[in-house]
């Protein structure tokens, strides 16, 4: 069974953002939570429903043919991939590479380094603040690459183009 | 959506907390779990919720689109004034210690700092991008 609808498509991601941000609560990174439920539940639905209002509701039906190489390919991939898992140190493992490399470093000393309580804080603005930079230039880059694409949705210049056309329309023949 | 009375007052309500919330995150987040990007994100969702309510063409009067593109270049400039700032005051690039005689200062100084140029950023994408999407029509 599939779902062809996409309104409903659309609701499923948004409760999934939403669950796994209840998720990232219950691992103690109310940071990520509170993104992932702002963007994922909130900005990233109200867009894909701007999509769906421009473009159409139902997903088009393609024939499909059942494709038996797909399906080995598929299950040898995620074979691999949960076998990868096994090597992972375990959940909170304090002897885990990423817990004693520089952790230890930003969770000592960086309250006296930097002045604030907030390690993510420090960590994000302070000793990666090129990283953040960098991010914040992606996030404008993308916005000017969707203005370019689909233009500003300025109402006001959209009735001042329909007098236009509407004045021309008249002036000719 | 000016049929449901009840969903229209309570978002009407809802409105204000949100903006307060947003700048909570933005100002608390050296206390508590947030900073620039998150508020601009529940920033942007309050407008967002003005936009269902009361219509594109209301949330445009009060937040214009060439406004909203202009400040989300204002934001990184901002982030990177702070760099120059600290590279130009003898530092190095975003070192913002050297910004105020006292190390600690400076540091906070420069995350509040460069915090703001994001949120402004990510409110005046999240609002660019809303505008893009909601005020385009289909083509016929």
């Amino acid at each position: 069974m599939r779902i062809r609808n996409l309104l409903a498509v659309t609701m499923l991601t948004g409760i999934y953002s939403l669950v796994v941000a209840v998720l990232f609560v219950l691992m103690d990174a109310p940071d990520v939570a509170l993104t992932e439920a702002a963007v994922g539940a909130g900005l990233m639905v109200i867009l894909m429903l701007g999509t769906i209002a421009l473009t159409t509701r139902e997903e088009r039906r393609h024939s499909m043919r059942h494709n038996l190489l797909a399906l080995v390919v598929v299950a040898i991939t995620g074979a691999a991939l949960i076998y990868a898992t096994l090597d992972m140190p375990r959940f909170g493992d304090p002897e885990a590479p990423a817990h004693v490399h520089l952790s230890p470093r930003f969770t000592q000393e960086s309250p006296e380094e930097i002045g604030i309580p907030n390690m993510v804080t420090s960590v994000l603005a302070s000793y990666r603040g090129i990283d953040t930079l960098g991010e914040a230039v992606v996030v404008f880059a993308a916005a000017v690459g969707v203005l370019l694409v689909l233009g500003s949705g300025s109402v006001r210049g959209r009735k001042s183009r329909d007098a236009a056309r509407r004045g021309a329309g008249d002036e000719g023949p | 959506m000016n049929r449901y009375i009840v969903l229209r007052v309570i978002s009407g309500l809802m409105i204000p907390i949100i903006l307060i919330f947003a700048f909570y995150v933005q100002f608390h987040g050296e206390y508590s779990p947030g900073g620039g990007f998150q508020a601009g994100i529940v920033f942007t969702a309050a407008f967002v919720v003005y936009t269902l309510l009361y219509g594109l063409e209301a949330a445009q009067k009060a937040i214009p689109p060439e406004a909203a593109h202009a400040l989300s270049a204002i934001g990184v400039l901002l982030f990177a004034a702070f760099g120059f700032a600290s590279l130009f005051l003898g530092g190095n690039f975003l070192e913002y210690k050297v910004l105020l005689p006292n190390d600690q200062a400076g540091e906070t100084f420069g995350i509040i700092g460069i915090e703001l140029g994001v949120g402004i950023t990510v409110a005046a994408v999240g609002l660019s991008l809303f505008y893009s999407f909601a005020g385009r029509r289909p083509d016929a």
